[in-house]
């Protein structure tokens, strides 16, 4: 049954992501559409995660839907990878150092500011 | 193209949930989150080598839409590495978040290298 909720957020996240990165999409070469998503999907599963855990009433399988299903399946590696490999494949070396340092650098950061702010609000 | 991007996904998340529950019931999955960086390691080498094979046109856009973006995509995550990222860093252990983050990008990058060069 845990399963299901997973694969029920992994599916609405999977679509989200490749509509949204059709919508974001530019001719410059530069994967702004995955960088968007995965920093954005940094914060909000901080946050989310975070202010779960802070109120201990929560049902496991809306964590596992919003969460583990929906941001995780949302959110991608392997796009990642594959898109720095391609980067510095057509010579686009400057823009595949660029893309790795902002998605470490503001995943990481954002992820700290979700996590920051789900414990403000929470006093 | 909707349904197969969809239908990829769900399964990707449904292999990485299983996996990570398998990897993360290991003792050493208490000090590193190994299910996460296998995932993603894994993932990244699979989709280099399909993004190669649908360059070639070895497969059909359907079956990249499907495996690539729906399973792949899912399958591996970017937003679970970077709140593990943080936990690593609010637990104080900042050498193994540091090694986290280096690790995972710089294997998985290189992995996806190997898998489009196959």
């Amino acid at each position: 049954m845990k399963l299901l909720f997973v694969m029920l957020g992994g599916f609405l996240g999977a679509v989200s992501r490749f509509t949204l990165g059709e919508w974001i999409k530019t001719d410059s070469g530069f994967p702004l559409a995955t960088l968007s998503i995965n920093l954005f999907g940094c914060f909000i599963l901080s946050w989310f995660l975070t202010f779960i855990t802070l109120r201990k009433s929560s049902k496991p399988e809306f964590t596992l839907f919003i969460g583990t299903g929906f941001i995780g399946s949302f959110t991608t590696f392997s796009t990642f990878s594959v898109e720095t490999v391609l980067l510095f494949n057509n010579g686009l070396t400057v823009y595949g150092v660029i893309y790795i340092v902002a998605s470490i650098f503001f995943g990481v950061l954002l992820a700290y500011i979700g996590y920051k702010i789900a414990r403000i609000k929470r006093g | 193209m909707i349904w197969l991007i969809g239908l990829g996904g769900s399964l990707g998340a449904a292999a990485r949930y299983l996996l990570s529950y398998c990897i993360n019931n290991k003792k050493i999955s208490k000090n590193f989150p190994v299910g996460t960086w296998a995932i993603n390691i894994t993932g990244s080498f699979l989709l280099g080598f399909l993004a190669n094979l649908h360059q070639a046109g070895g497969i059909s856009d359907g079956v990249w839409l499907f495996t690539g973006v729906g399973f792949c995509g899912a399958y591996t995550t970017f937003s679970t590495f970077g709140y593990e990222v943080i936990t690593l860093i609010q637990q104080n252990k900042k050498m193994l978040a540091g090694i986290y983050v280096l690790t995972s990008v710089c294997v998985s990058i290189g992995t996806a290298a190997i898998g489009f060069m196959l």
